[in-house]
């Protein structure tokens, strides 16, 4: 049986906002780090401001086994190709994070070697601004992305996203 | 341009004792002292400056290069190598010019400097610079379909040649959050 998003029933929806909370709260990134933001991701992953309390702190060192990338730092132009593997190896759901300025838009590396945003290769869910940003507002954006993830509607198969 | 008192350097000295008219010019500001050779007795002062026990630079700190176009200097491009010698505890720069700017070809000097392996490749990389005897000179940092050399000063700056095709991004975009 084939249910459209809004057109469930009763069931169907609470089915979905089940699976939402636990989606949500049991989010394991992939830390895609490469440059100076890792410092920062890090100090977001560790005890001070425990990434923990939001089910959101374990990294998976497989693509396959995460269903948040965190893309933390800029992307050449020779890293966009791994990225974009890396990003198709992951299991549906999946969301992205893109974290520092860098990612967002390629920030002040305006020059041959810097993608002018990861949005351009893979879709991104969050942007995260800063250089690097704050902890604080990597957890603002991962309560932003719970509040996404809860709003999403979740069917028992098939994909989150209805378009890339 | 050179100096007056250039002599005064140890290095210096010896590189003119040595090299006569192979040397260009000689320079020395707050105690670096630097000399630029003619392209073709590069790596013999190169060579020249490891060996010899009263220069002894047995350490290469870096190597470079420099795109002259806008300072409308010829030749254009230029190659620095940065020395260090740890019997004298003191630094040295030279500095050679290959002569033609259209395919700008200078010595290797990896078998003197091994370290010298990776610069010489990415001023190959970045600049065009060939090196004659380099035992691998292919891009370092850049990928290989990259067509020029971004460093050059006629490379255009907002030049991109993405590896995948780049997805048009619309201003509105429903569902992103944007903190």
């Amino acid at each position: 049986m084939a249910v459209k998003e809004g057109q469930g029933g009763f069931f169907t929806s609470r089915l979905s906002d089940g699976i939402a909370w636990a989606r949500k709260w049991s989010l394991f990134p992939y830390p895609f780090v490469t440059a100076c933001c890792g410092m920062e991701y890090m100090a977001v992953s560790a005890a001070h401001y425990d990434l923990d309390r939001f089910g959101a702190a374990w990294p998976r060192f497989s693509p396959r086994q995460a269903d948040m990338l965190m893309v933390v730092g800029t992307i050449s132009q020779k890293m966009a190709p791994i990225l974009k593997t890396v990003y198709e190896q992951m299991c549906e759901p999946k969301w992205v994070v893109a974290f520092g300025v860098c990612t967002c838009t390629g920030g002040f590396y305006d020059n041959y070697a810097t993608v002018q945003g990861i949005d351009r290769v893979i879709p991104v869910d969050v942007y995260i601004p800063g250089c690097p940003p704050r902890p604080e507002t990597v957890l603002d954006a991962l309560m932003k992305l719970q509040d996404k993830i809860q709003s999403e509607y979740h069917p028992l198969t098939g994909s989150v996203r209805k378009s890339a | 341009m050179t100096d007056a008192n250039a002599h005064a350097h140890p290095v210096i000295a010896c590189l003119s004792a040595r090299f006569g008219d192979g040397l260009i010019e000689t320079h020395r500001h707050r105690g670096d002292a630097t000399a630029v050779v003619r392209p073709d007795r590069y790596r013999e002062a190169i060579a020249f400056l490891r060996e010899d026990t009263d220069c002894a630079f047995d350490f290469l700190t870096d190597l470079c290069g420099v795109d002259r176009l806008e300072l409308k200097l010829k030749p254009r491009f230029e190659v620095i190598v940065y020395l260090y010698s740890s019997r004298t505890n003191s630094r040295f720069r030279l500095k050679t010019r290959p002569l033609n700017d259209a395919d700008p070809v200078i010595d290797s000097i990896v078998d003197l400097f091994p370290a010298a392996n990776w610069p010489e490749r990415e001023v190959y990389d970045m600049f065009g610079v060939r090196f004659t005897g380099h035992p691998n000179l292919t891009r370092i940092l850049m990928y290989e379909e990259f067509v020029g050399y971004p460093l050059r000063k006629d490379y255009p700056v907002n030049k991109r040649q993405p590896r995948l095709p780049m997805r048009e991004i619309p201003d509105d975009r429903p569902g992103m959050i944007f903190l």
